[in-house]
């Protein structure tokens, strides 16, 4: 596995266009298409805002780092904060049948990461949570177009 | 994003351009809030020159359909495409509200 690239910003909502543009022109070098690529920055949005808005509450507000790397055509980024554990991929999957009543407002972000991604992987190490995620080269057949 | 609302005769059709994402969600939400505020209960939302909705779009139209309820009201969708129409798809929004083609189908179904 090659690293291409890494950037830390303050976790803050001000860097997610920078950060989203980040995990694009990654993807573009290796040659994505711009539908894969449009899905990789919804599921950065939705990664970010999680971390923003969770990650650091009730602390002093920390950073967050994202990592490129290519591994034989696939593209890995790490997602990397020191905020309190938080493991989305625990999280269960909202009932996408319920009507307006029953559904709550939110729990879509997680939902929509998991389906595309071709790989989402979490592990907590050091204090810190890393959120990897994997588009595959000529991957999956996208669920968005 | 740019919000442009037009006043019909049985409905109001906000017609949304750019992105809806965690930026610009708040404003989307109080754009459409307002209109309630002021009585509308029918939203006819014209989706075709939106490129991209997030989650937090997704949240801020639950949370405004789930107000248009309480009051008998109702929200309607149309000229989705690309990313925009997928998303809603992933996320059951297709078989939550009614959704069509273009406005003017919208229209005739009211």
């Amino acid at each position: 596995m090659q690293l291409l690239s890494q950037k830390t910003w303050p976790a803050r909502l001000e860097f997610l266009y920078e950060s989203m543009d980040f995990v694009s022109s990654c993807a573009r070098a290796l040659g994505f298409n711009a539908d894969r690529i449009s899905e990789l920055e919804l599921v950065m949005e939705e990664v970010l805002v999680n971390i923003v808005k969770y990650a650091y509450r009730g602390k002093e507000p920390g950073e967050v780092t994202i990592s490129c790397s290519e591994d034989g055509g696939n593209l890995v980024m790490d997602v990397v904060d020191s905020g309190v554990p938080f493991d989305l991929l625990a999280a269960s999957d909202p009932d996408i049948t319920a009507g307006v009543d029953e559904r709550p407002v939110g729990g879509l972000g997680i939902y929509l990461i998991k389906k595309l991604m071709d790989k989402v992987k979490y592990r907590r190490e050091e204090g810190r949570n890393r959120l990897t995620l994997v588009l595959f080269k000529g991957g999956k057949t996208s669920p968005l177009f | 994003m740019e919000i442009i609302t037009e006043k019909g005769k049985e409905c109001v059709v906000v017609s949304v351009k750019g992105k809806i994402d965690a930026v610009t969600s708040p404003d989307f939400e109080k754009g459409l809030t307002d209109l309630i505020e002021k009585g509308e209960t029918i939203l006819l939302l014209n989706f075709a020159s939106l490129e991209y909705i997030s989650s937090a779009g997704l949240r801020s139209i639950l949370a405004i359909a789930k107000t248009l309820k309480v009051k008998d009201g109702k929200m309607l969708f149309a000229g989705l495409r690309g990313p925009v129409k997928e998303v809603f798809k992933i996320s059951g929004f297709e078989s939550l509200f009614k959704i069509f083609e273009n406005t003017e189908e919208a229209l005739k179904s009211l």
